[in-house]
Order: C-alpha cells, then structure tokens, then sequence
C-alpha cells in the first residue's frame, strides 16, 4: 500500500511528477499479503490430487485471462499517448521547463556534464518518491486515513481538471477548433466532477476504467513533456531497480506497508489501481472510506503541480475493510498489494471459493505501472528516429515483460514488481531497435527486400 | 500520396491477418498470449539480425556501394536462417510449456493444441514481420509527396502492401508446415520451409521488377497454403463439405440446422 500512496505520490506530482512517480513506480511493489495467513498459494493438505489439479488448470485459464484483462487497458492507455504524442506536437515541445523534481538542465557543454546532470535528477526523483513513500508508510502506520484520501482527492481534482483543460486546449490548437469558454467550461466541468464521482465513489466499471487510463495517459505525457532526454530514461531504469527493491526487500516501504495492512486485516485504498472487476465494490457498504474500486488516481500532494494520479498507494491502498474482509472470505489468502501501481491480484487457485469466483476476481495493476509504460512507449514514438519501428518494438517488449511478470506471479503467489521485467525489455528494445534494427530496416525498404 | 492510398495499402497489407485475428484468435486468451510471444520471437530474431549486419557494416568500406548491396544481401539471408532458427526456438519452448502443463494439469486434454500454436505462433511471426516492413512506409504514404519523382517505380506502395500480404499469410503457412514436420520428424519438410523462405526473400532481390518478385512469391504463397491445409487435417472431401453446408461436425458444434 505504501507504494500505492507513494505512487500516488509520485504520480499525483504533476509538477513533482516525481512524486506521483514514486508511489506509481514503485514498481516493486509485489504484494506478498496473505493476509496473515501463510504464503502459501493454495491449501496443501486440505485439496485432494484432482483438486489442486483443477486448480492449477483453472489457474491457467484463469490466468490467461486475467493477462488479456491487464493486456487490453495497457495496450488503450499506450494507443492514446502514441496518438497524441504524434498528433499534438505540444507534448514533443521543449520549452525549457522542467519539473521542481529534476532541477538540473540537460542542455551543457560537455556530454560528461549532461550525463552527470541527469544521474542527479534522476538520483533527486528517486529520492523524492522514497520519501513519499516513507510519508505513506507512516500516515498508514497512525492510521492517518484522512490525510491520505484528502491528497487523493486533491491530486485527482488537479489532473481531472486542470490536466485535461490543458490537453483539451491543445488537442484543439492542433485542429484549429475555435470553440468558446462556456462550452469549454461546460465539457471539463462535466468531465471533471463525473470522473471524480466515478473514482472516488461508485460509477459505472467501465466508465472508471476509461477515466483512469485517461488520467494515466494525462500523467504519462506529462512526464514525456517534462522530463528531459537522459533524465527520463535514467529515470525509468531507476525506478524498476526501486520497484524491485521496495517490494521484494524485507525492510521496503512498499512491502512494511502491505505488511501492515496484512496484520490489520484492512484493504490498502484501491485509489491508484486498476481493477478489472467491481464484485468488491457490493460488498464493502460499511467501508467509510472512498472505495476505489479501480485504481484510483493517485492523490496528488497539493504542491506538486502534475499530479500523477496514478496509482499511488494511499495509506488504504483503496481497499476498504470491506474489500478486504470480503476478499478474506472468498480468497483466503488474500494478496494485498499496498503497492498502488503494482497490484496485480492473481486470485490464488488454492481457494475455497468456487471457480465463478476467480472470473470475477479479476486483476489489479497499480495506476504508476500504467504511467510508466506509456512514458516509455511515448517517448519511444517522440523520440525515435525509426520511429513506427521502435514505438512497435517497445509496445511487445512491454505487453511480454508484462506477460512473464504475472506468470512469475501466478507461480509465486505474491504480490510481485510489475516495472523491473517491463522496463527493462521495454529499454533494451527501444535501444537496439533505434540504433541497430533502424538503418537495417531503412536499409531494406529502400532497396524493397523482405525479409 | 493520399489517405485513399495509406487506407488501400493498409487494408491490401493487413486485411486478411487482422480478419483471421478478430474471428480465430482475438476470443481466446491464450492464443492472443501466444501470438504476441511469436511477435517477440520474430523481434528477437530481427534483433540480433541487424546486430550482426551492423557489426559487417561498420567494419566494411562505407563508400563501396557493391559491397554494402552485398552486405546487405548477407544480413536478408542471415536474418531468414535466424527468423527460422527463433521458430525452431519457439516450437520447443512451445512443447516444454505444453508437457509442464499437461503434467501439472493431469488432464488429458491441454487447453490449446499444438496445431493451434503452430497457427498462431506462425501469425505472430507473420504479424511483426509484415508491421516492420510496412508500417513506416504506410505512415509516409499518408504525408505528401510526390512518388517516383527520381525515377524510381510509380507502384512502390502498392507493391509493397501486396507484398506484406503475401510475406504475412506466408509466415502463417510456415509456421503450420514447420510445427507439423517438427512433431513428424519428417526434415525434409522443415528443409522446404526454410528454402521457401529463402526463396520468397531473394526473390525480392529484382524489385523493382515487380512481375520477378511479386508472382513467384504468390505461387509460393498458394503451394504453401495448400501444403498447410493438408497439414492441418483438411483434404479435398473437407474442403467440398464445407463449402456445400454439409459438415455434420461443423454444423452441430455451430448449432445451424442443415
């Protein structure tokens, strides 16, 4: 959960994007909850043979289906950040902003200075998600439940408005709309208050669904807008290398925090996940707080300007009580993810529960994941000379990096890291794919050989 | 140069892949999971491909034009031997996963058939191969410009959407006939393929002659798919039933009366 307010955090950050990226980012954050019951995936004396078989067949199925779940959102939050990236040229321009995050200016003299510049922005984000996420951990450790839903609600408010105005405002530059302020007034207004009743109340699964890619999406450019060159791809190595470690580390913040929520039996806020399903949504009516029952944006800190609404991991993580005492009677061992963006619920196969169950368990990806892919998707198809190639490349790289992560889930049973395997293909692709695969493939089309 | 021409050569290149994906694969999840698997095995291929020729080429002369055609004609064979050898790759980790599942699940029936992979991993592969050749030229074609103006061929979109056609449907068959001689043992068959292959690349070599390219890959193309029909269980008997409505199999799993 800790990485889910972090990630909130980091992704709430618009301006200190690195907030919101921290508790987005947190990539590591695998979620090893059993709420208190042990780690065990599914009950080893009490199944027959056949049974656990059935299991682990239905596991399979079930599993494939839960990675499509997962598949389609990220592939939707990609296709519209390439869309934009290459249609509205604001988000390629550099107008020499930077976030308050990464202070230091990319544009020196010697390539020496550059790369010691971006080491230390990314070293400076780094730190700030850490420190966010620390912050997440001890308000959820006080059970300052408040605090933590008001930076949600504030971040969330910040990025449904004010993020889209801008983006509406630019979509509409690029197309020569002429529209006027009322009806503008009128459409983000609308679009505002119906996206924050969707998140932080009920609305329809779908309708949240679409409102939090929408804001992973607004996040994602963002970051592509913002971030300079080397600072952003240091930045996305760093934060995989972070995931890992916050949550597979004993001493992580993201692993103390799902730990606590464990021992208090409590649902992490749901606000900076992406959930496939609503079924929990019914039964957590005592649930005082906002039940995100998708990832909730995560909050953002009001001095941060972009806010990553990403998942960022509020000291709930968005379950409520209900959710998750629901989820204890169904599942069993029960995988909270504190980690906002990394929550990928794999519902265990060892589960009393009947199989209809695990269709309608679904699957949970915390907000910053999905920002995070899309950053590097993004700036693979701004960036790139290969261009279609590369931005290509990048977007199998991911979808398989995030194929293995919820394989190695479904064989772990704990709450994993989704960022470290994603990003790293996802690196390794855009690079090779640039530079070697570019001018062979150029190479090719000009002379028209297939290969 | 026009929208009329990206949508044509869009539809030309992808059209029957993308029907083949929303109405055989896009319902099952695992199969769409196998198909992108293919697609990165292709990528890997294609990777350490261009890696070899990048390495030829910066140790080459840069300014002898011959020897950069030749060494470019070097790294399309080379990468045709290395896009098999990923399928060959791909084929045994196929069957690994199937035995680990089939163990663990001790059914008897696995949830995807090994025919199936072959179909769909042969699809991925063809997916990845046809969006690389094609797609940057499809996102010029959308742009203006001005086609041949330096004497080159007027047809090159046209013919390179028909040719992606051919190269994807093509990949597909492969796969068919390359997982079916896998599980035969029969290597003469997974030798044709490969030649076929082969064949299919070099003979783009003459572009822009297009009629020295484009009708020898379409006869390929049309053996193979004949091939990959035999290997997949059909027959002439198959092919009649089902064209006249009458496959009793067909019709009851479908619920249509006859």
């Amino acid at each position: 959960m800790a990485d889910h307010v972090e990630n909130a955090v980091n992704n709430v950050s618009s301006d200190g994007t690195e907030a919101h990226r921290h508790t987005e980012t947190s990539p590591g954050r695998t979620e090893v909850e059993l709420n208190g019951q042990p780690p065990t995936a599914r009950p080893p004396q009490v199944l027959t043979d056949t049974e656990e078989d059935e299991d682990e067949e239905l596991t399979l199925k079930y599993g494939a289906k839960h990675v499509i779940m997962l598949f389609i959102p990220v592939t939707l939050c990609m296709v519209v950040v390439v869309a934009t990236i290459k249609s509205v040229s604001f988000y390629t321009q550099k107008d020499g902003q930077q976030l308050i995050y990464t202070p230091f200016r990319e544009d020196t003299e010697t390539v020496g200075q550059r790369a010691l510049n971006s080491m230390l922005n990314a070293f400076i984000m780094i730190g700030v998600i850490l420190v966010m996420t620390m912050v997440l951990v001890v308000l959820y450790k006080y059970r300052c439940y408040k605090v933590i839903q008001a930076w949600l609600f504030f971040s969330n408010l910040l990025l449904l408005f004010f993020f889209s105005l801008i983006y509406l405002g630019e979509v509409f530059k690029t197309y020569n709309v002429a529209m006027d302020y009322l009806t503008l007034a009128l459409i983000i207004w609308n679009f505002g208050v119906v996206g924050m009743i969707c998140i932080h109340w009920k609305g329809p699964l779908r309708l949240q669904q679409a409102y939090l890619i929408m804001i992973s999406a607004l996040m994602a450019l963002v970051f592509i807008k913002y971030l300079p060159e080397w600072t952003a791809w240091l930045i996305l190595a760093a934060i995989s290398v972070y995931d890992l470690l916050a949550v597979l580390c004993p001493k992580g913040p993201l692993r103390i925090l799902v730990e606590t929520a464990q021992e208090r039996n409590e649902t992490i806020f749901p606000a900076l996940i992406y959930s496939s399903t609503m079924v929990w949504l019914f039964n957590m009516a005592d649930s005082a707080e906002t039940r995100n029952n998708s990832s909730h944006p995560v909050p953002e800190q009001e001095n941060q300007v972009a806010v990553a609404p990403t998942a960022q991991p509020e000291d709930d993580g968005g379950f409520t009580p209900a959710w998750v005492d629901q989820q204890q009677h169904q599942l069993g061992p029960m995988q909270s993810t504190e980690d906002s963006r990394r929550q990928i619920q794999e519902l265990p196969s060892a589960r009393p529960p009947p199989e209809e169950d695990d269709e309608e368990r679904g699957v949970k990806l915390g907000l910053g994941d999905f920002i995070f892919y899309s950053m590097l998707v993004g700036k693979a198809s701004a960036t790139a000379s290969g261009d279609w190639n590369t931005t290509l490349a990048c977007f199998v790289a991911i979808l398989i990096g995030l194929c293995l992560t919820l394989l190695l889930l479904a064989i772990f049973k704990k709450a994993l890291p989704a960022l470290p395997i994603s990003i790293t293909f996802g690196l390794v692709f855009y690079f090779a794919t640039d530079n070697l695969v570019r001018p062979f493939m150029d190479q090719l089309a000009v002379h028209q050989f297939y290969i | 140069m026009t929208v009329a021409v990206f949508f044509g050569c869009t539809f030309i290149a992808f059209g029957p892949a993308v029907a083949l994906f929303v109405f055989t694969i896009a319902r099952d999840p695992l199969r769409v999971i196998f198909l992108i698997a293919g697609a990165f095995f292709w990528l890997v291929s294609l990777l350490l491909s261009s890696l070899v020729w990048f390495i030829t080429v910066q140790i080459s002369n840069k300014n002898s034009a011959t020897q950069q055609t030749g060494l470019l004609i070097f790294g399309v064979v080379l990468s045709v031997l290395l896009q098999e050898t990923f399928r060959y790759g791909y084929y045994r980790l196929l069957k690994k996963a199937n035995e680990g599942l089939l163990a663990l699940s001790q059914e008897d029936t696995m949830p995807i058939s090994i025919r199936q992979l072959a179909y769909v991993s042969g699809l991925g592969f063809g997916f990845m191969s046809g969006a690389f050749s094609v797609v940057n030229i499809l996102s010029d074609s959308l742009g203006p410009g001005t086609v041949g103006i330096h004497g080159d061929s007027q047809h090159y979109f046209i013919s390179s959407a028909f040719m992606t056609l051919a190269i994807i449907l093509l990949h597909m068959f492969w796969g068919v006939v390359f997982f079916e001689s896998c599980e035969r043992q029969r290597w003469w068959a997974l030798g044709a393929v490969v030649l076929s292959h082969l064949v299919v690349s070099c003979v783009t070599f003459v572009n822009p002659h297009y009629q020295g390219s484009l009708i020898p890959t379409y006869i390929i193309l049309s053996v193979m798919a004949a091939w990959a029909y035999l290997c997949a269980g059909g027959s002439l008997r198959n092919l009649k039933l089902c064209l006249t409505c009458k496959d009793k199999d067909f019709l009851l799993a479908n619920h249509r009366p006859r």
